[in-house]
């Protein structure tokens, strides 16, 4: 039994220190997924979705400029003790070490917060993590891309306005707040507070405990209240569970808007015909008639190369956000190689100036494939969040139908209270913010 | 032949009830010191460091003051991470809001306030017993979690609440590498360590034991158990407090209260039934067994079938040897790695001869 | 006044819910003295493989995917598979573990939890599905119309589905031959080996009953929440319900449940907003404790008399 305990372990330090043996011209990609546990659907389409296509850069380019992508899964559970683990064990690797960090996990995304400007890997959270890491002065090497929860909550704000046929409509209105009792559903609370003063509703927030498989007495508050609208700012069960409660309860279901995590197919198929005319924010939307994805379909699948193990979920919501974590990625390692080096791998620093130049437009959307699919965006020195826009999806039963255009957040309430709340972490951290008109 | 304990004869009481009694103990303890203050920060990695040993150091710490508790003491607890966190703001609250707070001040501040609140919910222990005793621990466990999202005060107003770690500088020097980080955790987890050791063989480890051995005995022979049992709830939250505060401090660097949840607390019982029940050395070896075990199965996964298995299989089957793995070991060895440990011991003293 | 009612029942009828997955933990107890914390992943493994043979079962037989052979014969299969992974754990994992603390045991059962967790996932993959067991989840028209309470017509249903079960248990351990020799283990192990009772026999029963218990529960959750790994969590729910009722009463568990769930909803919606709401986490549990404060003994146990 010692012997074996012995050998084990020996085994395991062996292949701990067993690192760092790609070739030249490779760019490797550390993926801290994870595929079991409570979000374990969640994260296997999403790490599904980005790894399809990287295969894809891979068998139809032959790589970024002749750079094959190489990547490696680290299973962190949705644990912060194990999403470390795995950030120093995939930090080393490869020829240039990890290009880029995107965990997946506001928990792991701060536990790593500080590491990792000192190991210059710039992290990337699209659609989580740290809000006020958008400004990227305070914060240079984190990268909360495409739109941030703030950013989001203003834009269902919007949205909920174009219902009622203008923003000033929305005076008087009653918005009931379903949200996750968490540090992720806290998120929440300050700006819709703001936007309540400043457009004139008034907002009911309710609470729902973790896991959130019961929501009687909330639903049946809910229908005391009678609020205009509920926004559901859920996670894992709680979605499900919310959109049955409502229709058992009968709350009408076009009057809910979900965030984009209450927005996937993982959300509605659950719920059965209680999700039906649900309505939900994304920064992505679902599909598979988009080029992008069709692209995927006929350079993997079709050689039976694909990711996922159930092929149907190709195209889902979470599928396609996967998709758009892979096209940022490769972009912004595009961007760098045309600085540094056209068919070389780059550094993580090398890495973080492509993230912070990244300029996908609308035409460079159209030769990916991906117009529509997800939205333009501009990173700078100071903005980290680039685009902050979001697509309104809708149920329709059996699939997510885009109901909407891109709709932007208000970023005359958003980026102050950012650059407050970034401005206070520089201080209690002693930070200087960078002056960006020196950045080149 | 090397570990043998003839020839050493004790000639005081004194001699007598030292903590290690025979010599070679106490060669070998300073040795296994002297490894690890020494030898470890000039070979370690940083992975090493910053993954494997601050976290199996900050657990196993953790894993004592659980031990103090459910092996010493018999109260069986499911709220340690609980207890953690509660170490963990307390310590931030202090730094944050009384001007030049010494670290290690706020860190054993930090531990009190774990205490405080340990002892609070360990009144129901007076009069609930074994898995009742479990289940309402979980009252804390969920309670202070939800306590500490719900009141921004804990989290100095952060909009997600989460907080982050001050720098710990102590006496001006600024611990930021991976190597003083580790420094200072071992060294305050060895002098606790020590402390618990000590602990357990006074008055009040003995009041302990017999409390849990039988505690309407131990009350017949004059020990009090309320007294016994509150104290342990105290010594136990303390350890775990001052471990919650380490492992934002030392470990991770900003936590949010979700991270330590019920998922932490199983895994630190875990350590102490897979290290050994009531004992101080177990708790080392379960910590560094639970931390190194799911991240050797992923290590292996991938070097085994790195690409040749669909997704989602190998993350599975790491589950599936884990819990296989529990199973197994409790049935070989139900006293734990410190009894192994200890056969290893008296193998050692009769070696190389058969008697 | 109807708006209380309204929690009151709908509580009520949670409650029942809680009573049933705390009903597979007190089944495993009161024969064999294992807190068994498995019983969460078993209901998740029940549910994930009732619906992964309702999806593969069709490919097989050829039948239609919505008759009722396929919704049978996936329930019978299911429930096979409950037995056989209730027998195994009772031979692989409990019986090396006899005489051990009651804590190894416990913790055998959180390895336990990892396994079943990872082979379920391992077999039907980690997708959600959702589970539709025909009734929809929408309130009592005449109810609604007299009354103005909201009582949903599916809550009404499983709880009676529920009630009939425990009904059913209660019977089967009343008046069998089985049943008779389980509360004799229950009461006395030894004495009930010295009079012939086959002890793994027995244990192999209640384990292969808890298994049924766990799919019962499994179906119903499932198609309250979907069939996903949250269904492991239903266990947090049943705890606090077992602390009330003891561990070895099953009109405890109902009782329990009962009593857990309205109080939760109630505590919920009059207390939860002066205190920022979100408390059902913790709730019940509190209220055990303190219920426990009073009457260590739960609701249905017997006094305990400590002798030296």
């Amino acid at each position: 039994m010692k012997l074996k305990h012995t050998a084990l372990i020996g085994a395991a330090v062996a292949g701990l220190l067993a690192t760092g043996h790609a070739a030249a011209q490779e760019q490797f990609i550390g993926l801290p997924s994870y595929r079991v546990g409570p979000f374990g659907a969640n994260g296997a389409s999403l790490y599904g979705g980005w790894i399809d296509y990287m295969a894809m850069i891979n068998a139809r380019d032959g790589g970024i400029n002749g750079v094959k992508l190489t990547w490696e899964e680290c299973e962190t559970e949705y644990n912060n003790a194990r999403g470390v683990e795995c950030y120093e064990r995939l930090k080393t690797k490869g020829a240039t070490g990890n290009t880029v960090f995107q965990p997946l996990s506001t928990g792991i995304t701060y536990s790593v917060l500080e590491k990792v400007a000192q190991d210059k890997i710039p992290m990337v959270t699209i659609g989580y993590g740290r809000t006020d890491a958008a400004d990227g002065r305070v914060f240079p090497w984190v990268f909360p891309m495409i739109s941030t929860y703030w950013t989001q909550a203003s834009a269902i704000i919007n949205y909920l306005g174009t219902k009622e046929g203008g923003i000033d409509k929305l005076k008087g209105k009653k918005i009931g707040l379903l949200y996750h009792d968490s540090a992720y559903g806290k998120e929440s609370h300050a700006i819709l507070d703001k936007l309540a003063a400043k457009h004139g509703f008034t907002v009911e927030k309710i609470a729902v405990a973790n896991p959130g498989n019961e929501q009687q007495a909330q639903w049946l508050q809910i229908r005391q209240m009678k609020p205009d609208y509920v926004i559901l700012w859920g996670w894992g069960v709680m979605n499900p569970t919310a959109l049955r409660t409502a229709a058992k309860t009968g709350y009408s279901r076009d009057k809910i808007v979900g965030v984009w995590w209450s927005g996937s197919e993982e959300d509605t198929i659950p719920a059965g015909d209680a999700a039906k005319g649900y309505t939900a924010a994304g920064f992505n939307v679902a599909g598979t008639n988009y080029p992008v994805v069709q692209e995927i379909q006929k350079h993997v699948y079709a050689k039976n190369a694909g990711n996922m193990a159930d092929k149907d979920r190709v195209g889902s919501v979470l599928y396609n956000r996967g998709v758009v974590h892979g096209i940022i990625t490769v972009e912004a390692i595009r961007k760098a190689q045309e600085k540094y080096g056209k068919g070389k791998p780059v550094t993580g620093e090398q890495a973080r100036w492509g993230f912070e130049n990244l300029d996908i437009d609308n035409a460079r959307l159209t030769q990916l494939g991906a117009a529509g699919f997800m939205p333009d965006l501009k990173i700078t020195c100071a903005d980290h969040e680039g685009a902050g826009k979001v697509k309104f999806q809708q149920w329709d039963g059996t699939k997510w139908k885009v109901v909407t255009d891109w709709i932007q957040g208000d970023q005359s309430v958003v980026r102050p209270m950012i650059e407050e709340s970034a401005a206070a972490y520089a201080k209690e951290k002693g930070i200087t913010p960078r002056d960006c008109s020196k950045e080149s | 032949m090397l570990y043998r304990e003839a020839g050493q004869f004790k000639v005081s009481y004194q001699e007598d009830q030292q903590i290690f009694p025979i010599r070679q103990d106490r060669v070998g303890f300073i040795a296994i010191l002297g490894f690890f203050f020494l030898a470890v920060p000039l070979v370690a990695s940083e992975y090493w460091l910053q993954a494997i040993l601050i976290p199996v150091l900050i657990f196993s710490l953790a894993a004592i003051g659980l031990n103090i508790l459910t092996g010493y003491a018999g109260q069986l607890s499911l709220g340690s991470a609980a207890f953690m966190a509660v170490g963990a703001f307390g310590a931030y609250n202090f730094m944050l809001r009384v001007d030049g707070m010494p670290f290690l001040v706020a860190l054993a501040i930090g531990g009190l306030c774990a205490a405080v609140v340990g002892v609070a919910f360990g009144l129901p222990s007076l009069r609930i017993k074994g898995f009742y005793l479990a289940v309402a621990t979980l009252a804390a466990q969920f309670f202070i979690v939800w306590a500490l999202v719900k009141f921004p005060w804990f989290s100095n107003n952060s909009s997600s609440g989460v907080i982050s770690a001050q720098q710990i500088e102590i006496l001006g020097f600024a611990f930021d590498t991976p190597v003083s980080k580790y420094l200072l955790t071992l060294g305050i987890v060895a002098v606790l360590a020590l402390a618990a050791k000590n602990l357990v063989r006074s008055t009040t480890g003995r009041s302990w034991m017999a409390v849990r051995d039988m505690d309407v005995a131990a009350e017949v022979i004059g020990i009090r158990p309320m007294f016994a049992k509150l104290s342990a709830f105290a010594v136990s939250s303390f350890y775990c407090g001052v471990a919650g505060a380490l492992y934002a401090y030392a470990y991770l660097g900003t936590v949010e209260p979700e991270g330590f949840n019920l998922d932490l607390s199983f895994k630190i019982l875990f350590m102490i039934i897979i290290g050994g029940v009531g004992s101080i050395m177990g708790s080392f070896l379960g910590a560094a067994f639970i931390v190194l075990l799911p991240i050797f199965l992923n290590v292996a996964m991938h070097a085994l079938f790195a690409g040749s298995m669909p997704a989602g299989l190998g993350s599975n089957l790491e589950l599936i040897i884990f819990g296989g793995l529990i199973i197994f070991f409790l049935i070989v060895e139900p006293h734990g790695l410190a009894r192994l440990w200890q056969i290893g011991k008296e193998k050692l003293r009769l070696w190389p001869f058969p008697h | 006044m109807g708006f209380f009612f309204e929690v009151l029942i709908g509580g009520l009828l949670s409650g029942v819910l809680y009573s049933l997955v705390a009903l597979g933990f007190v089944l495993i107890y009161k024969a064999s003295g294992v807190f068994n914390f498995a019983q969460g992943a078993m209901v998740f493994f029940a549910a994930l493989t009732f619906v992964g043979f309702q999806e593969v079962l069709p490919g097989w037989t050829g039948l239609d995917a919505d008759s009722n052979v396929v919704f049978w014969l996936a329930f019978v299969l299911a429930l096979a598979a409950m037995i056989v992974l209730g027998i195994l754990t009772e031979k692989v994992v409990l019986r090396p573990l006899v005489n051990q603390p009651h804590i190894t045991l416990f913790m055998a059962t959180i390895g336990l939890t990892f396994l079943v967790e990872g082979i379920a996932q391992a077999l039907w993959g980690a997708n959600v599905r959702g589970l539709s067991l025909g009734i929809a989840d929408e309130p009592v028209e005449w109810i609604m119309e007299s009354a103005d309470i909201l009582v949903s017509k599916f809550d009404l249903f499983a709880a009676t589905l529920a009630g009939a079960l425990v009904a059913s248990l209660a019977l089967f351990f009343q008046y069998t031959k089985v049943g008779r020799a389980l509360r004799a283990v229950a009461d006395d192990h030894q004495a009930a080996l010295s009079i012939g009772i086959p002890l793994q026999h027995i244990w192999a029963i209640v384990w292969a009953v808890a298994g049924f218990v766990a799919l019962v529960a499994g179906l119903i959750w499932g198609a309250r929440s979907g069939v996903q790994f949250a269904l492991t969590f239903t266990a947090l729910k049943a705890l606090p319900v077992l602390i009330l009722g003891g561990f070895t009463s099953v009109p405890g568990a109902i009782v329990g449940g009962l009593i857990i769930g309205a109080s939760e909803k109630l505590a919920e919606v009059y207390i939860g907003p002066f205190v920022g709401g979100g408390i059902e986490g913790w709730f019940p549990y509190v209220l055990a404790l303190g219920f426990l404060l009073i009457r260590p003994e739960g609701l249905f146990g017997e006094r305990h008399i400590d002798r030296v």
